[in-house]
C-alpha cells in the first residue's frame, strides 16, 4: 500500500535538503566553490573569519542569550504546569496562550521594541508624570551588549511553545496519581509535581528543548530587531556578510556558518549540563525530605511569568495596531495626537501579491505535510512499530541544525543547479520546515487513537483505506485541523528560507514585513506586523471551526 | 548527488555567449516595440514607504503606457542586487538574469562597472529623456564617485547632506556648522547626536564628510587609496570620532540601523540632530506625519558632500529593452517632477530647468519648497565624493574601532 513510501519520503525530504545544504555550506568554508572560480581546499575562510573584530563576543552573546532565555521560558512552564496544573486558571492560560504560538518571532520582537524602548508605550504611559522625562533617558534597553533583551523576546515567544509540548506530552504521565500521593504525603504542589511527574515529563520534551536552543541561539530576524548592534549576533554578521557585494566574503560566511553549527554542539552540551545539576539538585532536595508546603510564591511567580508573557505579546500586538493609524506620536504623549489611515491606504494595494503567495504557499507546503504525516502513521499504524530515537532526531533535524548553516549551502546548491526562483521551489523549502511541527502536532493524538474502531471497521469488512477516510480521519479532524493551523503559522513565519531561496523575487508578508522594518518606519511595521500576525491567528481560528463542524458531522455519523 | 555533480559541471561550463541581440537605444521605436509585455525586476532599496509608494505609481504608469509590468524587488541593501548579479555571472549565466534595473550609485556602481556586470555599450545618454538632463550644471551626472558614468547607468536623483532639527527644542543659532563645532555641541549635548551604523550608506556618508572636513588638500581623496599615505590622512579622522564617540547617543554602544531609524530618533525626541542626504526629506516627513512641523534644515557653511543616484542594467537582464523603458519613463519630467514633491518623495530633480518645455517647467514651479526645506541657493557648497576606496576604507576601520563596543 502507498503508506510504505510514507516514511522514507519524509525522511527523504526532510534529511536531503538539509544534508545538500550542510554539504553546500561546508565545501565554500574549506575554500572550494568552483562556480566562483574556488577549486582548491584552504583554511583562508576559516582565517578571514578568525580575524573578525569582535567575533567571540557576537558568537557568545548569541549563544548566552539563547541559552537564557530556553532556561527563562522552560523555567516559567515548569513553574507554572507544577504549581497550577488541575486548577480553572490552568484551563484559561491553555486557552490564552496557544494563539501565542501563531504570533511570527518578527512581529512579537517588533511589539517588545516599542514597548520597552526608553521612548517607548510603557515609558509613555508614566511620562512625564511618574518620571518627569520630557524627553526620554539615553539608557540602552532595546539593542543592549548583552542581549538581555533579544533573550527577554525569544522567552517570550519559546515559552508557548513548550507549554504547548508538555501539554502534549502531560497524558502520558502519571500526572494525577502522582501528584495525588505525593500531596498525600505532606508534599506542596511544586515539589511534589517536580519529584513525581517532572523526569518523566521532561524526558519527552527534551528534543524540542534541544531545538529550541538550536534556533534561538542562531536566530536572524529577532537578533536583528532586538539583538546588540556593535557587534550584532554572529548569525546577524553571517547574513550580511553573504549579502555583501564582495563574493568573496561568502567563503568567509560559510566558514562562519560552521562555527555557528559548532556552537550549537557546545550550547546544548552547556544545557545537558545544568540539566545534571538540576537532576542532582532534585535528587538531594528529595532526600533531604523538605516537603516545600509553603510553595505560595514560587507558584506566583510561574503564573506572573507566564501571564506576562500573554500580555507582552498582546500588548506589542496592540501597540503595533496603534502605531499603524498614528499620526504624529512624539514622546511623551501616551496616544498619538491624531489617527491617519494613510499607513493601511498606501499598503493594502501593495499587499496582495505577498499576502496571496503567503497563503498560497503555507497552504500547499501544509497540505503536502499533513499527507506526509499522514503516510508516516498509517504505516506506523501497519507495522505496529514507533520510530526509534534516530528517526526521532531526523524528524527534528531541519529544527536541530541552525537555519543559516544549512541554507546558504541550500542556496548555492540551487544556484549551481541552474534552478530559478518558484513558488514551487518555495514551497518544497518550506515543507522542510512544517512537516517536522505537523508532524509532532500530529503523532500523540494519533498515537492516542483507539484503535478498537479500526478494528470494529475491519469487522464489518472496510478495507484500510475505507477505513481511513470513514472513520479514523473524521475521528481525528480535530487534530489534524490543529496540525494544520500550526504547520500554516510556521510557514507563514518563515523568513531566512523565504528570503534565500525566493532571491528577493517571491516576496512573502513575512520578508516584506522584515524588509519594511530595515526602514524603521513604525506606521508600515506596524500594517505589516499586524497583518503578519492575522494570518495564522485566522488559521487557528478556521481550524478551530472546521474540527468543531466535522466532529458535529463525525459523530452524528457514529450515531453518538 | 551525482546528478548533482553533473548539473553544477553543466552550470560552470554553460557558454554565456548565447546573447540575444540587445536593445538599441538609438532606435527608440524599437526598444518599446520589444519592451511591450515585459516584466522589469526593478531592484531598490525598499525601506521608505513613500519611495516604495513612488516606485509603484512609476510602474502603474509604465504598464498603462508602454506595456511594461514593473516589479519593485525591494533590497535592504543595493549591495544585494551586485552580489547576485556576480553569483549569476560567476555561475555562467549570461542570460535571463533575475535582475533587470537597479537603483545604485558610487561604491555598487564602481563594482559593477569594474566586473562588467553592466549592460554595455553606454546607452543611458540615447535615452529621449537624457536630452534634459543637466549635464552642464551637475557634474556628478557623468561622474559617480570620481567613476566616470560612461551612460552606464541613468541618472534618476539628486543627494546633498543636510542637517535636521527641531526648532521647538533646540535654537537654530546653536547649530553647529562644522564637524568641529559638532564634537563640541556633542560636548555640551552628550546622547542627543547619532549616525547610522556604517557600513549604513548614510552612515559612511557621515564618515566621508569627516574625512572631506580632515583633509588639507581635498583632491587626494579623489585617488584610490592604495595609491597615498591613507594612515596619515586618516588619522584626524579617527582622532574626531574617538572625541565623538562616547558622546553619541547610547554613548555609542548602539547604532541606528539606517535613516529611517535615524529619524524615528529625532520623532522620539532621542536625539536633536540628524541628517538625511534628500534636502526635501525633512518636509516630506512632516507631511507624512513622522516628523513634527517645527522640524527645520541647515548645512555647515564650509559644505556639505553631495552626489547623483542612478538606474542601472545588468549585463544578463532579461528584459533588457523594458528596463531602458523604465529608466527613461523615471527620467521624464513628469516623472522628475512628481518625485521632486515633498508630498510624494521630494528628491531632487536631474533635470534642467532651461531645458524643459514651459509646460513641464510650470510642473517644477508649482511645487511647494516645504517649511524644512532649503532653497537650492541657500544649500551651501557641494563637497565631491571620494573615489570609492575611501568608503570601504574607512568602513573596515570604522568596524575595527567602533564596531565592538566597550
Amino acid at each position: 500500500m502507498i503508506a510504505r513510501f510514507g516514511p522514507p519520503l519524509a525522511i527523504a525530504l526532510l534529511a536531503g535538503p538539509v544534508a545538500a545544504g550542510l554539504v553546500g555550506t561546508l565545501l565554500p568554508a574549506f575554500g572550494f566553490l568552483p562556480s566562483l572560480g574556488h577549486s582548491t581546499f584552504s583554511l583562508e575562510p576559516f582565517r578571514a573569519l578568525l580575524a573578525e573584530p569582535g567575533l567571540l563576543r557576537s558568537l557568545g552573546v548569541g549563544v548566552g542569550a539563547g541559552l537564557l532565555s530556553t532556561a527563562l521560558a522552560l523555567g516559567a512552564v515548569m513553574l507554572f504546569v507544577a504549581g497550577w496544573i488541575g486548577e480553572p486558571v490552568f484551563q484559561r492560560l491553555r486557552r490564552g496562550l496557544s494563539p501565542l504560538l501563531a504570533v511570527p518571532h518578527a512581529a512579537a520582537a517588533f511589539g517588545l521594541a516599542f514597548l520597552v524602548a526608553p521612548s517607548g508605550f510603557l515609558a509613555r504611559l508614566v511620562s512625564p508624570e511618574l518620571t518627569g522625562w520630557l524627553t526620554p533617558p539615553d539608557v540602552l534597553i532595546v539593542n543592549d551588549p548583552m542581549g538581555l533583551t533579544l533573550a527577554a523576546g525569544l522567552a517570550v515567544k519559546e515559552a508557548p511553545f513548550l507549554f504547548l509540548m508538555t501539554l502534549a506530552a502531560l497524558p502520558q504521565t502519571p500526572a494525577g496519581p502522582s501528584r495525588q500521593l505525593a500531596a498525600a504525603l505532606g508534599y506542596g504542589r511544586i515539589a511534589g509535581f517536580l519529584h513525581t511527574v517532572w523526569p518523566s515529563l521532561y524526558r519527552q520534551i527534551r528534543l524540542p528543548v534541544f531545538a529550541v536552543i538550536a534556533f534561538s541561539t542562531s536566530v536572524v530576524d529577532v537578533a536583528a530587531i532586538l539583538g546588540p548592534t556593535a557587534p550584532p549576533t554572529l548569525a546577524v554578521r553571517l547574513v550580511q556578510w553573504m549579502n555583501d557585494p564582495d563574493l568573496a566574503m561568502r567563503f568567509k560566511a560559510s566558514a562562519g556558518a560552521m562555527l555557528q553549527l559548532g556552537a550549537t554542539a557546545p550550547a546544548i552540551l552547556a544545557w545537558v549540563g545544568l540539566e545534571r545539576v538540576g537532576r542532582v539538585a532534585a535528587r538531594a532536595l528529595c532526600g533531604s525530605g523538605f516537603r516545600f508546603r509553603r510553595d505560595g510564591a514560587p507558584r506566583l511567580i510561574g503564573l506572573a511569568a507566564m501571564v506576562s508573557f500573554a500580555a507582552v505579546v498582546f500588548a506589542g500586538l496592540a501597540v503595533l495596531a496603534l502605531w499603524s493609524v498614528a499620526g504624529l506620536w512624539q514622546f511623551p504623549n501616551a496616544l498619538p495626537a491624531r489617527f491617519i489611515l494613510s499607513g493601511w491606504a498606501n499598503t493594502l494595494p501593495r499587499l496582495a501579491d505577498p499576502l496571496l503567495r503567503s497563503v498560497g504557499v503555507g497552504v500547499a507546503a501544509t497540505a503536502a505535510a499533513l499527507m506526509l504525516a499522514v503516510l508516516s502513521l498509517t504505516r506506523e499504524d501497519e507495522t505496529g512499530a514507533r520510530p526509534g530515537q534516530g528517526a526521532r532526531v531526523l524528524i527534528y533535524l531541519p529544527l536541530l541544525a541552525p537555519q543559516i548553516a544549512f541554507l546558504f549551502g541550500l542556496q548555492t546548491a540551487i544556484l549551481a543547479a541552474g534552478l530559478t526562483p518558484s513558488t514551487p521551489l518555495l514551497v518544497a523549502v518550506h515543507l522542510v520546515f512544517v512537516l517536522p511541527y505537523v508532524f509532532l502536532s500530529l503523532a500523540d493524538p494519533w498515537r492516542a487513537f483507539d484503535r478498537r474502531y479500526e478494528a470494529v471497521a475491519f469487522g464489518l469488512g472496510r478495507s484500510r483505506a475505507r477505513m481511513l477516510v470513514a472513520v479514523k480521519l473524521p475521528m481525528l479532524a480535530p487534530a489534524l485541523a490543529t496540525a494544520a493551523a500550526v504547520g500554516f503559522a510556521v510557514s507563514i513565519g518563515l523568513y531566512l528560507p523565504t528570503v534565500l531561496i525566493g532571491a528577493g523575487r517571491l516576496p512573502t508578508v513575512t520578508t516584506e514585513a522584515v524588509a519594511l522594518a530595515a526602514g524603521g518606519n513604525r506606521r508600515i511595521i506596524g500594517v505589516w506586523a499586524f497583518v503578519q500576525a492575522t494570518l495564522p491567528a485566522a488559521g487557528f481560528v478556521i481550524a478551530a471551526m472546521l474540527s468543531r463542524l466535522v466532529y458535529r458531522g463525525g459523530a452524528a455519523g457514529t450515531g453518538r | 548527488m551525482l546528478k548533482f555533480a553533473a548539473t553544477l559541471a553543466a552550470a560552470l561550463f554553460a557558454s554565456s555567449a548565447a546573447f540575444a541581440a540587445d536593445p538599441d537605444p538609438a532606435n527608440w521605436p524599437a526598444v518599446l516595440d520589444e519592451a511591450r509585455g515585459e516584466t522589469v525586476y526593478f531592484n531598490a532599496w525598499g525601506g521608505a514607504e513613500n519611495i516604495n509608494a513612488y516606485i509603484a505609481w512609476a510602474g502603474e504608469e509604465v504598464e498603462k503606457r508602454y506595456g511594461v509590468k514593473l516589479v519593485h524587488v525591494k533590497l535592504e541593501d543595493a549591495a544585494t542586487a551586485v552580489n547576485s548579479v556576480l553569483a549569476e555571472k560567476t555561475a555562467g549565466r549570461g542570460d535571463g538574469g533575475a535582475i533587470d534595473l537597479v537603483w545604485i550609485n558610487g561604491e555598487n556602481f564602481s563594482a559593477m562597472k569594474r566586473q562588467g556586470l553592466l549592460l554595455r555599450p553606454g546607452w543611458a545618454e540615447k535615452l529621449p529623456n537624457y536630452a534634459f538632463a543637466d549635464v552642464e550644471g551637475k557634474p556628478s551626472l557623468r561622474t559617480d564617485f570620481t567613476i566616470p558614468v560612461d551612460g552606464l547607468e541613468s541618472p534618476w536623483g539628486m543627494a546633498k547632506l543636510v542637517f535636521f532639527h527641531d526648532s521647538a527644542r533646540t535654537k537654530p543659532e546653536e547649530m553647529p556648522e562644522s564637524i568641529a563645532g559638532l564634537v563640541a555641541w556633542a560636548r555640551a549635548h552628550p546622547g542627543r547626536f547619532a549616525y547610522p551604523q556604517p557600513p549604513d550608506f548614510m552612515g559612511s556618508t557621515f564618515l566621508k564628510q569627516v574625512l572631506a572636513e580632515s583633509v588639507a588638500d581635498r583632491a587626494v581623496l579623489a585617488k584610490d587609496v592604495a595609491t597615498v599615505d591613507a594612515d596619515a590622512i586618516l588619522a584626524p579622522v579617527f582622532a574626531t570620532l574617538d572625541a565623538l564617540n562616547p558622546l553619541l547617543w547610547r554613548a555609542g554602544k548602539a547604532f541606528p540601523k539606517n535613516y529611517p531609524a535615524l529619524k524615528q530618533l529625532l520623532a522620539d525626541g532621542e536625539a536633536d540632530i540628524i541628517f538625511a542626504f534628500n534636502p526635501a526629506e525633512a518636509s516630506s516627513a512632516i507631511a507624512a506625519g513622522e516628523l513634527p512641523d517645527t522640524v527645520r534644515s541647515f548645512v555647515f557653511p564650509g559644505g556639505t558632500l553631495a552626489n547623483s543616484h542612478f538606474v542601472a542594467v545588468p549585463f544578463n537582464a532579461s528584459s533588457k529593452a523594458g528596463a531602458l523603458v523604465v529608466a527613461d519613463f523615471l527620467l521624464s519630467p513628469q516623472a522628475q517632477a512628481r518625485k521632486q514633491d515633498p508630498e510624494i518623495w521630494g528628491d531632487p530633480t536631474v533635470l534642467a530647468m532651461a531645458k524643459l518645455t514651459a509646460e513641464d517647467r510650470a510642473r517644477f514651479g508649482r511645487l511647494a519648497l516645504g517649511v524644512a526645506t532649503l532653497a537650492p541657493d541657500a544649500l551651501g557648497p557641494a563637497i565631491d565624493e571620494p573615489h570609492p576606496s575611501w568608503m570601504a576604507k574607512l568602513e573596515s576601520e570604522w568596524a575595527k574601532r567602533y564596531g565592538v563596543a566597550h
